[in-house]
Parts: C-alpha cells; structure tokens; sequence
C-alpha cells in the first residue's frame, strides 16, 4: 500500500493513498462533527479548498468524493454565511422582478466566472446566474439542477452572490409554476376524495393473508 | 486501477453484451425465493441476533450492535435540573429530514409552535441520498389497491395493513403536495409524470427527479421550513426524552454537539423522525446511510417506553458500489435497473430478473458470490457486474439525462458507465424497522410521534423501493398534523426524567452490565 504526503491545515499526514481526504482526515485521527454529511456526494457539506505542494492552482473539491494526492494541502469550508431570503411559494410568481427584489445582488456580477471554476459539481454556475438575471428560470433550474449547495462558488463572488440559493428560487419556481401540473395525478387525488377506491380498499382490509397471498403471487406484472 | 482478472471478466460481459440485452430473465417463484432468503439474506443469520433482557420488548430479536445501544449506558443521569428548560414550544422534532421537514411544515399550518433540533444540519439525512423515486398510484392502469398488494406482498405480508393504507391511499396527495412545493419531477411536454418500475411492483409508478430525487425533495422541503422561519437548533443532539408525571412525551434533554453544552426544551408533544441505522455497520456491512443514521430514535424511545416492531429486519441494497474503494457501499441506484442494465456474474452470465424486490436480489447477488463462486474479486471482497452500457443500447443518451448522479461518482475515478458495466455488492441500506405507531404515528408512549425511518410496520419486513420517500412524505405530514392538533389540547404537567432510574433498574435486576455510551450519535471512523 502506497503512501502519500498530505497537509491537513497545513499540517503534516501520511496516509494511504486510496483514501478520500474525509477517509484520511479520519485516518489522521479526526473525529468529524462539521464538515461531514451524506459521505457519498449529494449533500455538500464536505466542501474542501486545497492546493497541490509547489502550484499556484487553488482547487475545489467535496472531500468524500475526492482522491488524497501527493502534497496536497487541504482546508475545509464546512459553513459558508450564504443569504436565503425567505418568500411565500404560495404568493410570488414567475418573473423576472422576483429577483430583482430578492436577489439584486446577481445583477452586480461582474462575469470573472470564479464561481463556475470553482463548482465542486462542476456545473456552468456563472450562466445559471446570467439566466436567473434575465428571468429564465427554466434555464437556471436545469442548468443547476445537479447543485448540493456547498457554497464554494459563493466563497469565490466578489459580488456577494449566494448562487445556491438563486437557483434554488429558480428551481422551486419552475416545478411550481412553469412545468406544467400533472393532470393525471391530480384526477387521481380526486378520485380518491371522492371515494373511488374505498370498496376495493375495504375488501382488501378484509382479506386473508391467504387471500392477499394469492392475489400478489399471481399478479400481472405490466 | 482493474486488476487483470478484473478486465479478464469485464471483457466477457462485452462480448456477452448483445445476446444478454435481448435475454428475458425470468421471475423466480414465491417457493424459489423463499429458499434463497432463509440460505443467503443475512436477516436469517441467527447467531448475528441477540434477544433483549429489558424492555417492552424484551425477549425480541435484534441485531446485536443494536442491542448493545438499546440496553447501554445513557448520557445523562436522572438528577439533572429539569425544571427551568431552556426552550419551551408546542411540538418538538427531533431531526430534520425528509420526515422531519414534513412534520413542521404540517405542524405549522395547524398554528403550533414548532422546534426543530437536528445533530447536524437540516436536511443532513438519508433523505438526501434517496436517488431513485417515489411511488405513486397515479397512472390510468393503476390504483391504491395494486400499489397496496405490491407492496404488502414485497413486504412479505407483514405489513401493518392500516399503516400501508394510509401510505397507499394518500401517496398521490403526497406527491400533489411536493409538486405545488416546486418539486421538478419528471415529467413530458404535457406534465404526465415519467414513471419506471421498481424491484417488485407490477406498474410503473416510480416517480423521480433524475436521480436527485431525495435531494431534491429534500432540498425543497428545507427551504419550505426555513421560508416559515420554523426555527432550527442545527448541531443539536436529543440525549434523553423527558416524560410527565402522567408518563406522557413532554421533550427532550438536548446537547450541542461541538461544545458538549446539556439543557432541556419542554414541549407538549414530541415527534421522533431521527431515521435510520445504517451506520451502526450491522455484521460488517458497508453502508449507502448518512453519517448521522446511528438508531438515536429507536433508543430515545425505547428508553422511555415505546415498543419496536420488526427490529430485526434490516434491508440490504443489492446493489452498493464495490469498486472503486473509495466509493465501496455508496448506492447505485436501483433506477440503473429500472432502466435495463442487468446483473451479470463473473462469466458473462445474467443470472437473475434484475427486478425482483430487494431482499431476493440481495441474496441472490450473495449467493452468487459465495456458493456460486461466480463473483468478481474486489480489494474488499466480492462483486457482480451491473451491465450499465445496456441502457444506452435502450435510449442513446438516457445515462446522462435519468442519472448523471452515477455517472458523475463513477466518472470521479474515470469510469464511464455509458461504456464500461459497474461492480455492484450489497450494502446496508434501510431499517424495515422501527418505533411501532399507530396509524396517528402515536407511539406506546403518549404524545410520543414517530415518522420516517425511525417508524416501523409500514414495509412489514422489506420495502420496496420509492416507498421511502413516499413514507417520510405521508407519514411525516400526519405526525405534524397530528402532534400540532395535540398540542392545542394539552397542558404539560411537571417534567421528569425518573423513567431513567425505571429502565436502569430493570437493567439490574435483569444483569444487564452494558457499558456501550447510548445513544451513539455518530459513528467513531477516527483511527487511533
């Protein structure tokens, strides 16, 4: 088993070198409350900024999906102040002026493109911005769709954007009120209220396991 | 990187490829499967399971890393100071997952003060990394009454029938619900949901979010919650429930997880939704869980009265990632299947239906491993490939689209799965288990709620898949509706922690000398 050299807040480690840096922070004898969560890549809670021995290259990263290098100098970003206005689903509607009103702050990007550079889940975050600034909030929502709100490219904004949260507005903006609403499924909550599937459902209730049995084992499979 | 027996096997799964995309496995029969779970599911193991000495479910089978935490030794004693709790509320949560978000959300609407407490951060929980979907009845061909046969027959008729009810018949509201939150489910041009199988149901009626589908439930649910300024103690872990003199739920002695710092919060009625159990790593398993999945609500609640139903079942996903190592026992999605790759062995060989439940492929997956000796040797044991460049072959293009998730942590260490198949192994992934509630998710403890994973008697004795998401939906929200509507008729009477001293006792008097720190918490992965 190989070894590699790593610095965790610039301290010194050796570790085996088929760790994540989460695995070989444990391994160094860290015990981690912060900056761990789902461990497997959808929670972003591990977000990492390191920078290899001798290069100038800052790096970003998610510590439970990322490879322990050689000379790695490693400092973790377990919290970032990222602003998240609060607004009523219910009450705002698709426009650009929602925004304008929530989020000024995007408009005051000045196109540097660290926030994509620095993407842990390496997504167009810059343009997502742009398409949020022009109120093309199905373009932001699928352009972003993939983000587990780490917050690095928020680390990065010399405007102050709280990009996660710009997109999560979008998002939510989009499933509400610019996909359409799936008129099957609320036919079908319908007709449950109504009381369509009561009998059937008794009779179920009513049956014997050996009954239930039956029916399950020579359903059709469609 | 493959080591050559590796690659040996990996080229005859290609050559193999076109023959076994067009082969139509067979289902195995109800007597087939019932044998190859009594031989290879590890719930059959019975030297792996210990029966409890306290307790109200004392001489019940459970694991035995369960056992050390339900019987071990409480972080607080019964003299602490109570009386002035730092918070007072109407109803308390104690976690904040998909369930837990619910359950304020709902609690909220009925006009309750709501208090959140989570170990780690909203949202930090097993719902998170659900990727695969959502079951709903909510197609032309289908109706609460087969989603219920499905899943009462997966769960091998063991279900509580009442529980499954209630999560059948209102599993289409559930999913009405997250659509008018923003959910973006997929779905065509005229808003028809796209619906997949799942291992185990007989329609198609897996609704997903690519395969974001926890996360973006999740992610919508958090913002919901912090839109309603519920507020939150993040990094904030229930130790001990704190009862009333009439023996009713009446909060929780609470500890800041970084400064160690103890206090109470006083609430007239509770709702443990604290999830899974994954981490506790039952018989050396790998698992798929977050790193705060560690049984916490199962002891909370057992220590004060409440019962479990089926703690001995435990799911194990058929297929976790079994290479790369830095990715072994993360979940690969059961959607890979529900889109056409298939489970190939060492040979090239498909050897099962790639759809049949969880518990079956599992133990399938097992046994091909070991008593077939058809296994691909891993750094960390064994594996099957899962055919992943079968999907292509389906739909050009639908890896990327339906779940760039795998295709991103696979491609981390230079895996494309659109060209090259994946070693799968099972991984612990669900606890079948729990809390035992009622069908107001009220425990045996009086103004106790339980919802989620920490709930048990939904599944019966397996889950079928996408019937989590749904679960921690339906029942979170009937718990915060129920629990806020109780509160509203309440008067907490003085607070005390005595049912401590109660179970201590019992544990004397039973010889019970356990010295495990319950509740556990968080795994220990530091190396010494």
């Amino acid at each position: 088993m190989s070894e590699v050299n790593i610095y965790l807040f610039g301290k010194r480690y050796s570790v085996p070198s088929e760790l994540t840096i989460m695995t070989a922070m444990e391994y160094a004898g860290y015990r981690l409350v912060r900056g761990c969560g789902c461990r497997n890549g959808f929670c972003g809670a591990c977000a990492t900024i390191y920078r290899i021995e001798g290069q100038r290259e800052l790096k970003f990263c998610l510590a439970c999906q990322t490879q322990v290098l050689e000379g790695m100098y490693v400092a973790t970003l377990p919290f970032f102040p990222l602003v998240k206005q609060v607004y009523d689903i219910e009450k705002i509607s698709p426009e650009q002026s929602i925004m304008i009103q929530l989020y000024p702050e995007i408009y005051k990007c000045i196109g540097c493109n660290a926030c994509t550079k620095s993407c842990t889940q390496k997504l167009n975050v810059m343009q997502y911005i742009a398409y949020a600034q022009r109120g093309d909030f199905k373009r932001c929502a699928e352009e972003s769709f993939d983000c587990v709100m780490c917050g690095v490219c928020s680390s990065r904004c010399p405007a102050g954007i709280s990009h996660p949260q710009v997109a999560m507005l979008a998002r939510r903006l989009n499933g509400k009120y610019l996909t359409p609403e799936s008129e099957h499924l609320k036919n079908r909550v319908e007709e449950i209220i109504g009381g369509k599937y009561e009998a059937e459902m008794e009779k179920l209730m009513n049956m014997s396991d050996s009954e239930i049995r039956e029916l399950y084992n020579n359903r059709v499979i469609e | 990187m493959y080591t050559d027996e590796m690659l040996k096997s990996m080229k005859r799964v290609e050559e193999n490829r076109e023959k076994n995309f067009s082969f139509e496995p067979r289902r195995m029969t109800a007597e087939e499967k019932e044998n190859l779970l009594l031989e290879f599911h590890p719930d059959y193991i019975k030297s792996e399971f210990v029966n409890l000495s306290v307790g109200g479910n004392k001489g019940g089978s459970v694991p035995t890393e369960l056992a050390a935490l339900l019987q071990g030794k409480g972080r607080i004693s019964s003299d602490l100071d109570i009386e002035n709790p730092e918070y007072d509320t109407d109803v308390l949560i104690i976690g904040c997952g998909g369930a837990g978000a619910s359950a304020a959300i709902e609690a909220d609407n009925t006009g309750a003060d709501v208090l959140i407490v989570t170990k780690l951060r909203p949202g930090d929980a097993n719902t998170m990394m659900a990727e695969g979907g959502i079951q709903a009845a909510d197609k032309e061909n289908d109706s609460p009454a087969v989603h219920f046969v499905d899943a009462y027959g997966g769960g091998h008729f063991a279900a509580k029938k009442e529980l499954l009810y209630k999560l059948v018949t209102e599993a289409p509201d559930a999913v009405k619900w997250l659509e008018g939150l923003g959910v973006e489910f997929d779905k065509d041009e005229n808003g028809n949901m796209i619906t997949t199988h799942g291992g185990g149901t007989s329609r198609k009626r897996m609704h997903a979010a690519k395969d974001y589908s926890g996360a973006e439930i999740m992610r919508t649910l958090r913002d919901e919650v912090l839109n309603r300024k519920i507020p939150i103690l993040d990094f904030t872990a229930a130790v001990e429930l704190i009862l009333d003199e009439n023996g009713r739920a009446a909060g929780a002695v609470l500890m800041n997880m970084e400064t160690g710092k103890i206090f109470a919060a006083r609430a007239k009625t509770v709702i443990l939704a604290t999830g899974g159990a994954g981490r506790l790593h039952y018989r050396g398993y790998p698992t798929s869980n977050h790193y705060g999945a560690t049984a916490d609500g199962l002891v909370l609640g057992y220590r004060a009265g409440a019962k479990l139903i089926y703690a001995d079942t435990l799911q194990y996903h058929p297929t976790g990632a079994a290479y790369p190592q830095q990715i072994f026992g993360a979940l690969v999605t059961e959607k890979v299947r529900s889109l056409g790759a298939k489970l190939v062995n060492a040979e090239g060989q498909v050897f099962m239906h790639p759809l049949e439940t969880r518990d079956v492929s599992a133990a399938a997956i097992i046994r091909e491993c070991t008593a077939e000796n058809k296994g691909v040797k891993t750094v960390s044991g064994t594996g099957v490939w899962l055919d992943t460049p079968m999907i292509e072959m389906r739909e050009k293009g639908a890896i990327e689209r339906r779940i760039p998730a795998m295709l991103r942590m696979f491609g981390e260490y230079g895996i494309d799965i659109r060209r090259e198949p994946i070693l799968v192994y099972p991984t612990l992934h669900y606890q079948n288990g729990g809390l035992d509630i009622d069908a107001q998710c009220e425990t045996a403890v009086k103004n106790l709620f339980a919802a989620g994973e920490v709930a048990g008697g939904i599944h019966g004795r397996n889950r079928l898949m996408g019937n989590s998401l749904l679960d921690i939906i339906v029942f979170g929200r009937n718990a915060g509706r129920n629990a806020g509507n109780r509160a509203k008729t309440t008067e907490t009477g003085t607070l005390t922690l005595k049912h401590i001293d109660k179970f201590e006792e019992e544990k004397r008097t039973a010889g019970v000398r356990e010295e495990t720190i319950t509740p556990a918490l968080l795994p220990d992965y530091a190396r010494r």
